[in-house]
């Protein structure tokens, strides 16, 4: 895994995201960029090369699962990684992420391992 | 003054009332019925209209209660009487203090959250650094205490070891002021709780005399025979709404949500991931 790879993170409280940004510091990942929802976040993906977004589900403006399918509807973005952490819970909304295309579910609270472990994960499957 | 009619032993007080006020109409039936056996029509005809009255005394005062409760209900909804004697509550709506009051709570919370994040990102470098320099120091150590040190790297290393002490005390000062600042970054917990529980009561005010204006308009129905067609789907028309709801709270009680990650993990694999 590149640990120079270059990461956007989404989410509307900047405490998350500082949080998660830590957390990808710890394990080794320092290459980071961040918006706070998927409207903001889309162009910034558009206009660089990200290697991997995580993002919120519940923002306002762009949620999250609206974020993953303008993701996968965008011939440059298709395949981009997406982990979604959030604190959505009902299994129809898993299940309608893993229909969008998502590569991992975090589900909030969460720990650092549960993000390293599906972190880890994806990029097994991407690496292979 | 007639007596009241139909007056039970430790009759409920809505029995009295309601027998004070069906009395006259009692009295107005029989009257009528007499007058209609009597052949007396005339007097029958005054009599209905009294009855007609009687009916529509009975609605103005309830429509009168009806007014008077729905003043009171807006009165206790728009002023925050913990603020009556100061200059702002006349503007200072309830409803919007408790919007305040919970941005307050977000405020808070961040504020902790952020301080407490600033104080752990100052501390995890101050005790890498003490752990890298206890490891560097180990090994030159463990010689001396195999004694295979010679003289010159014996004073070389309790110049050493003296760096290091004085290092780890100021280091370690620092550590242990970082994470009192942490502890006290936690006292959000007794205002933001304060807060809202004021607003829970609130919010349960408001439901009080919300069912208190649905009762008084339903007496008003009653009299006047007023049917409303309520569509009843409204809580049971629970379509699936897969719109974000935030963090559930009650994850025990409802089926439609996974408890945690392995949760969703197994389901995740269950689609095949």
């Amino acid at each position: 895994m590149n640990k120079n790879m270059k990461i956007l993170i989404v989410d509307d409280f900047s405490t998350m995201r500082r949080i998660i940004k830590n957390l990808l510091r710890d394990l080794g990942f320092t290459n980071t960029q961040e918006a706070d929802d998927g409207n903001s976040a889309l162009p910034l993906l558009k206009a660089s090369d990200f290697d991997f977004l995580i993002t919120d589900w519940n923002m306002p403006g762009m949620t999250g699962i609206e974020l993953l399918k303008a993701v996968r509807a965008d011939d440059k973005l298709k395949s981009l990684p997406v982990l979604m952490v959030t604190a959505e819970a009902k299994r129809e909304q898993i299940i309608e992420a893993a229909q969008a295309g998502v590569n991992g579910y975090v589900v909030k609270p969460f720990t650092a391992q549960a993000l390293k472990e599906k972190i880890e994960k994806i990029f097994e499957r991407v690496d292979a | 003054m007639p007596e009241p009619t139909a007056s039970v032993s430790g009759c409920e007080s809505s029995m009295t009332e309601r027998a004070q006020r069906d009395e006259p109409l009692v009295e107005y039936a029989k009257t009528l019925l007499s007058q209609l056996e009597s052949g007396d029509a005339l007097e029958a005809m005054n009599t209905i209209a009294n009855l007609h009255h009687a009916r529509d005394q009975y609605l103005f005062q309830e429509v009168g209660k009806l007014t008077r409760s729905l003043h009171e209900s807006i009165k206790n909804f728009a002023i925050d009487t913990s603020r009556a004697g100061t200059k702002v509550h006349d503007e200072m709506s309830r409803m919007q203090d408790a919007s305040e009051r919970l941005n307050y709570v977000i405020e808070k919370t961040e504020q902790a959250a952020n301080k407490t994040m600033d104080m752990v990102e100052s501390t995890i470098p101050v005790s890498s650094q003490l752990g890298d320099r206890a490891r560097e120091l180990k090994p030159e150590w463990q010689r001396l205490m195999r004694k295979e040190m010679k003289p010159d790297e014996f004073r070389k290393l309790t110049r050493e070891v003296e760096q290091f002490l004085e290092f780890a005390c100021g280091e370690t000062a620092k550590i242990d002021s970082n994470l009192s600042n942490i502890l006290l970054a936690q006292d959000f917990q007794d205002l933001t709780g304060q807060v809202i529980r004021r607003v829970i009561q609130l919010v349960q005010e408001v439901e009080d005399n919300l069912v208190n204006l649905v009762k008084m308009a339903g007496t008003i129905d009653q009299i006047t025979g007023i049917k409303h067609e309520l569509p009843e789907q409204t809580m049971a028309d629970d379509k699936p709404d897969i719109g974000p709801e935030g963090p559930i709270i009650n994850p025990e009680k409802r089926n439609d949500v996974v408890s945690g990650q392995d949760e969703v993990d197994a389901l995740l694999s269950s689609l095949g991931f």
